[in-house]
């Protein structure tokens, strides 16, 4: 096919239908009686103490961001992955060294503390 | 009307109606959700337009990496995620009024361009080994490619140094 | 006989002619004809994941010296009918406070963030959905979509340890993504595209778990990790937090985020088959494609035990430990398998077949020995660093 987007497309469209029929389904069979302890929030069956916040650990963004880096890093990696068996053997040292620069960051984090979890 | 024409219409409809929704809505992580539609859009047009490693990686990177970002970013700085105050600010209508000027302002200028429309680019061959290919030759983009690791390198590093102060 | 050896084309010309005749304009005709196909195969799939669920109480059961389900129909074959009513029937309750629309959109999101890897995986030669030139980033996609699907189910809860499950479960998914795709670089280098079902079709000699068997274990415990299952699933360790980020959905939505970590857990028992172990060759499996899609589907079932293997044996692993294992052992072993392997590989590239698979493996085996020695001289510091305490002191 000329753009296989266009059959993907539809399968992605036909993908979200089916769950969302699954829970129509049950809206529709489904009993409907609520009351005011049913709708309370969950807290292993004790009354909720405070409001439904809690301190977000600085941590959490601190992966995030590792994360981030490394995932560019290795959406950059792809095209050079492709092109390794076509090119002479130095684009393989250049992909090396992109690596090893990466390393040396990762390297970096890892000892300034920034991967503990404290 | 085209199948074409209908999808590109419908998805840059997508893309406006999420990035309108994104700065009006009061609510700062419906507004990050409403981002990601956005996002989704333009990966959408990327794959209308067969370039289909930028779409992938427009899901990948935007809606994968960064929009968990921004939600963990959200919730780590804002206890109250509801912006009471009001969403516009006393200078307005200048605001409008610069805006409107600016946009029918490009509007003419593209009427007098002789080309309008965009049209996909010639590419020899397969486009995604072409683009591999030209990204790790010595005569195309190989320096722009270490340089972009020696970028990550520093963010990197900026994001550690921010991290210690806090 | 056409049939047998290329089905999907068979069927495709007969309905493409029979609503040509009808009169239907081309395109209309092509459109009805995906659709179709579509819908047929996220069907196949939905009946597949319902079979999941009676496979995987089997198994836990026989893990656990027990029968499992056997009362409904012969073995307990048909016990999901009866939890799927069940699940239909139950009252979905939505806590106060929690936001409607992401509430209701996160279960949904889950479930066809799996069912969209199902576009891409090459059943057989000549039966997959659709060949994707970038194939293996777009399944990387499609589980950050899943990632994201989890945030919001943890947010709308208006819930605390619902929120605290999904923070810990989205740092995990997230950390554990970059071995994932890193170990999914390594088909890529050995064979030039990103196309799974190129990869597929390169293993008509040789299986790439011979030239790189490390990199389909990191990919397998990638993976483990990914789908948030044992040992690995301090997010929704019910003893703890008491099913972390799914614990305000009742009824069918349950259901749809049960049955979404059950079919991705086979998807990728599937991929682990499809991109290391052959996919779906086998004898006799490039002339005729059904069988090599039966052959497929029990890789995907050998697959897809292992993990469940993983998953009952094998205590659970603190979240602290989790993420150190991933940073500082899985990342930095990744891109030196992929360094390791990409030059190997390219200094191999025009080498006769025995020397290349030889010579790939070899490095493999280097250079998990380094790693065990660096460990082992590790650990001997650390025990050394410790002074031994006297009996009796």
């Amino acid at each position: 096919m000329e753009n296989p987007w266009i059959y993907l497309g539809l399968f992605l469209v036909v993908g979200t239908i089916i769950p969302i029929a699954a829970i129509v389904m049950s809206a529709i069979l489904a009993p409907r009686k609520p009351n005011p302890i049913k709708m309370s929030t969950y807290e292993c069956g004790m009354e909720t103490v405070g409001d439904s916040w809690v301190q977000f650990k600085a941590q959490y963004y601190v992966f995030a961001l590792a994360f981030l880096i490394f995932d560019v890093e290795t959406v950059f990696l792809f095209p050079w992955a492709l092109s390794l068996n076509v090119m002479p053997l130095f684009v393989a040292v250049e992909g090396i060294i992109f690596i090893l620069i990466l390393l040396a960051g990762l390297y970096y984090i890892w000892q300034k503390g920034m991967l503990d979890w404290v | 009307m085209t199948a074409e024409q209908i999808i590109f219409f419908l998805t840059a409809a997508l893309i406006l109606i999420s990035a309108l929704m994104v700065v009006t809505t009061r609510n700062l992580v419906h507004a990050a959700l409403w981002l990601i539609a956005t996002l989704f859009g333009a990966a959408v047009l990327f794959a209308t337009l067969e370039a289909s490693f930028l779409a992938v990686v427009q899901i990948v990177v935007y809606i994968g990496a960064i929009s968990i970002l921004f939600i963990f970013a959200v919730m780590l700085t804002r206890r109250n995620l509801l912006d009471k105050v009001s969403q516009t600010n006393a200078g307005w209508p200048w605001a409008a009024g610069i805006a409107i000027a600016a946009f029918a302002g490009l509007v003419f200028l593209a009427g007098q361009m002789h080309n309008a429309g965009a049209q996909k680019g010639e590419v020899f061959g397969d486009p995604l080994m072409a683009l591999s290919t030209a990204l790790v030759s010595p005569d195309a983009y190989v320096l722009a490619f270490e340089v972009a690791s020696i970028m990550l390198l520093a963010a990197l590093v900026g994001a550690v140094y921010i991290a210690n102060r806090k | 006989m056409e049939f047998l050896t290329d089905p999907i084309k068979v069927v495709y010309d007969w309905l493409l002619e029979l609503f040509l005749g009808w009169g239907w304009a081309d395109w209309v005709a092509v459109l009805v004809i995906y659709l179709l196909g579509i819908v047929l195969f996220i069907s196949a799939v939905m009946v597949l994941d319902i079979l999941l669920v009676w496979v995987e109480r089997k198994v836990v059961a026989r893990f656990q010296d027990r029968l499992g389900p056997n009362r409904v129909g012969p073995f307990g074959l048909f016990q999901p009918f009866p939890d799927i009513i069940k699940l239909i029937l139950k009252e979905d309750i939505i806590p106060e406070g929690a936001d409607r629309v992401v509430f209701n959109l996160a279960p949904i999101l889950s479930l066809a963030s799996v069912i969209f890897l199902w576009a891409v995986v090459p059943l057989a030669s000549r039966i997959y959905g659709v060949d994707l030139n970038v194939a293996l980033l777009y399944i990387v996609a499609a589980g950050a979509i899943g990632t994201l699907s989890i945030i919001m189910a943890g947010w709308a809860s208006n819930n605390k340890y619902a929120l605290l499950g999904a923070y810990r479960m989205v740092a995990n998914m997230i950390s554990y993504e970059i071995p994932m795709v890193v170990a999914l670089l390594i088909p890529t280098v050995i064979v030039g595209s990103m196309s799974f079902v190129a990869i597929t079709e390169a293993q008509s000699d040789y299986w790439f778990v011979l030239v790189s068997p490390l990199g389909a274990l990191i990919f397998l415990i990638a993976a483990i990790a990914e789908l948030g299952r044992s040992p690995f699933d301090l997010n929704e360790g019910e003893s703890e937090i008491v099913s972390g980020y799914h614990i305000e959905y009742s009824g069918m939505k349950f259901g749809l985020f049960y049955a979404g970590e059950l079919l991705h857990a086979f998807t990728f028992g599937g991929f682990v088959a499809a991109l290391f172990f052959g996919g779906w060759h086998g004898p006799w499996a490039q002339e005729y494609p059904l069988l090599g899609a039966f052959y497929f589907v029990v890789k995907a079932m050998i697959g897809y035990w292992v993990i469940m293997w993983v998953k009952y044996t094998v205590p659970r692993i603190r979240i602290d430990h989790m993420l150190a294992f991933n940073w500082k052992f899985l990342t930095p072993l990744a891109f030196i398998l992929l360094m390791v392997t990409a030059l190997t590989h390219r200094v191999l590239l025009d080498a006769p077949t025995w020397l290349y698979i030889s010579g790939m493996f070899l490095s493999n085996v280097l250079l998990a020995w380094i790693t065990v020695e660096v460990l082992r001289a590790q650990a001997r510091r650390k025990r050394e660093s410790v002074p031994p305490v006297m009996v009796g002191d």
